[in-house]
């Protein structure tokens, strides 16, 4: 097992690698520092400035390989990003010159208290009704169902938000139509509208993928031989397919739990909640590279975190992965 | 654009004409009979086919070029509306006068579904962002799919390195999130629909290639590729007439569903900030501007609702119709992973 991991994780060096090299050419290369500073100082900065804050940054030094007498060859961006990255050390931002490492550890709590409850609602919601929905198939109420799911996973998000905030909190104002703030109980009617939105938005998708994957395991030989033996439709639904079908859904599962921490851009934005989404919709807005760099860079290391929480979910139910 | 007019029409009706022949020149073998057969008793599939035609035809109206003036030319789709003139404000659908509590203005002509902030036509703007959506689904297919299709062909056939260094690259580029790897692609390049085309088309390709090699691999381990070797055909004889013709299907499938999921994104886009320039009209930016106007007083609803009903019945035909296909081409569902 320990061997198995070890060879998933040095399996991933390459990768982390490969991330490292296209944020540098998207945000260095294709997007030049000065071209960055430019957008950020805006068009009547004087050039002093501009290569002032160039070179606070560490952006006017060579790109690959610094060639000027007297300096050695590795002071170049190039190496300063991959080391930064590779240590951690996130830097401050362009637009503001805050410390990155302190913003995104405020905006965790305000995502996670979004993502968590809806991610729990949502997957239980969503288990429920595929389970229902295998229990009638091939009838009308399936298709209808069907149908549904794929009309809910057809309408964009921001419509759920911009309809949903409407409805509930300005016509009916039951809840606060923006805001947040974080104070024990009574941040939960800060959280209700946006986590029903959140479990609303995705829900279609993950039913009709859940439906597909039991209506897979209904078709394989240990149904028919339960059903053959007289076990009821109920409890071969309920108790054998669902076991089954568990094993696909939670290695799926497991893979996006790591991105719960970074929330979802458009609905923080939306309802003003100052989470990890919002903050990078903020970086685009402000053109601050530094920040969406560096949520591009984490993005990428939560998605081999879950990738490796799946290998270890495989090992641990399938013995045959470890040993190949 | 400064060909003459007959020669952008032209070019519009050959790409249209060609796209039609290449459906028909590609429906000739059994496999793809069997699946017209099994598509003429789907009536969900028909339905969604018949509502994409018609989203279809509006983007082709709004592509066709005919004088109006010297210096001006307006499409068909303009001419149809020409008269309806440009308001100064927002007015309710049909109304007879501007949309204000405490002054309402007497309007210069009647509007189906009311006009928006700049006093624009609803309805004209809502068709031809039709236009918009087909052109980024159209050019973002045209980066994707060749490049999908040939490394997840190169690699699934000739194995070893080939397959080590294709799936490098694409499983280094499926870890960036691909929200972010979008915002960031346009973040460097620049807004524009090209910009928008090529960010997607970087994004979309991976998920193509992973499965046209899964089904590559599958296939050249058949007896009629084997069959084809010991006739000592060559690899590019192979792969062109034998599991090019294969996998097709799964182009297919993949392209009318990919075609939903860039309509979806490039809204999402426009929220965030990193949609179409300003000026081009997109269901993004109207649903995008419409945020502020439900908040009124009362409410202007009718720029969010155009917007967004014509992009999820769109959607929800794409994708309607390209679980058609899918059963059609595998009647008992043994391909699961398709859309994912």
């Amino acid at each position: 097992m320990a061997s198995y991991l070890i060879r998933r994780i040095l399996y991933m060096v390459p990768i982390i690698f490969g991330v490292m090299v296209i944020t540098f050419v998207l945000f260095f290369v294709v997007q030049s520092p000065t071209a960055m500073a430019k957008r950020i100082l805006g068009p009547k900065a004087k050039p002093e400035a501009i290569q002032n804050w160039l070179h606070n940054r560490g952006y006017d030094k060579p790109r690959f390989i610094n060639t000027q007498p007297g300096a050695t060859w590795w002071d170049s961006q190039f190496v300063h990003q991959m080391k930064a990255l590779a240590t951690f050390d996130l830097g401050y931002s362009d637009a503001t010159g805050e410390s990155i490492a302190r913003m995104f550890r405020q905006g965790a709590i305000p995502s996670l208290l979004i993502t968590v409850p809806s991610f729990i609602f949502g997957f239980l919601i969503s288990l429920s009704a595929a389970l229902f929905f295998v229990f009638v198939r091939d009838s009308r109420t399936d298709l209808f169902g069907v149908i549904l799911c794929v009309a809910m996973m057809s309408i964009p998000i921001q419509v759920y938000v911009i309809f949903g905030q409407w409805l509930i909190a300005v016509k009916t104002s039951y809840l606060p139509a923006f805001g947040f703030y974080l104070s024990g109980a009574s941040t939960i009617k800060f959280l209700v509208l946006p986590v029903i939105l959140y479990t609303l938005a995705d829900l279609g998708g993950e039913v009709r993928l859940y439906r597909t994957i039991f209506l897979e395991e209904i078709h394989q030989e240990y149904v028919k031989t339960a059903q053959a033996k007289g076990v009821s439709p109920a409890r071969v639904l309920f108790v054998h397919v669902l076991k089954n079908g568990m094993i696909s859904i939670i290695t799926l599962v497991v893979a996006s739990l790591p991105f719960l921490i970074i929330g979802s851009l458009v609905l923080e934005n939306f309802f003003g909640i100052p989470g990890l989404g919002n903050l990078t919709v903020n970086a685009i807005r402000t053109s601050d590279f530094a920040v969406v760099r560096t949520t591009v860079y984490l993005g990428s290391l939560l998605y081999l975190v879950g990738l490796l929480l799946t290998d270890i979910c495989y090992a641990a139910v399938d013995p045959r992965i470890r040993f190949q | 654009m400064n060909f003459p007019l007959w020669i952008q029409n032209l070019a519009i009706f050959l790409l249209a004409a060609s796209m039609g022949s290449a459906f028909w020149f590609v429906a000739r073998s059994p496999r793809w009979q069997r699946a017209t057969r099994r598509f003429r008793n789907d009536k969900v599939g028909l339905l969604s086919a018949c509502v994409i035609s018609v989203y279809l035809f509006i983007g082709l109206l709004d592509s066709v070029q005919i004088p109006a003036g010297p210096h001006r030319d307006r499409t068909a789709l303009d001419w149809m509306f020409h008269g309806i003139k440009r308001e100064r404000t927002y007015s309710a659908p049909l109304a007879s006068t501007s949309y204000s509590a405490t002054r309402p203005q007497p309007l210069e002509g009647r509007h189906v579904l009311g006009t928006d902030v700049l006093g624009k036509d609803v309805l004209l703007q809502t068709l031809k962002a039709c236009r918009t959506a087909l052109i980024i689904g159209g050019l973002t297919s045209m980066i994707y799919i060749p490049l999908g299709t040939l490394f997840g062909v190169l690699a699934g056939y000739y194995r070893r390195w080939v397959d080590d260094v294709i799936q490098y690259i694409y499983s280094t580029l499926a870890t960036i999130p691909s929200i972010l790897l979008l915002i960031a692609i346009i973040m460097a390049l620049g807004k524009g629909l090209p910009q928008i085309s090529i960010a997607l088309g970087v994004t979309a390709w991976v998920g193509l290639c992973r499965l046209i090699r899964g089904e590559t691999m599958r296939q050249s381990q058949r007896a009629y590729v084997e069959a084809a070797r010991a006739l000592g055909q060559s690899h590019r004889q192979i792969i062109c007439r034998h599991i090019l013709p294969n996998v097709m299907h799964l182009v297919i499938i993949n392209f009318i569903l990919g075609f939903s999921g860039f309509v979806m994104t490039e809204s999402i886009l426009s929220y965030l900030g990193v949609g179409v320039p300003v000026g081009t009209p997109s269901w993004g930016q109207m649903i995008d501007s419409a945020r502020m106007e439900l908040a009124r007083e009362p409410a202007v609803w009718w720029n969010l609702g155009a917007s967004a009903c014509a992009l999820f019945f769109l959607v929800l035909a794409l994708n309607l119709l390209g679980d058609a296909l899918r059963r059609a081409f595998d009647p008992r569902g043994s391909s699961v992973s398709v859309s994912r």
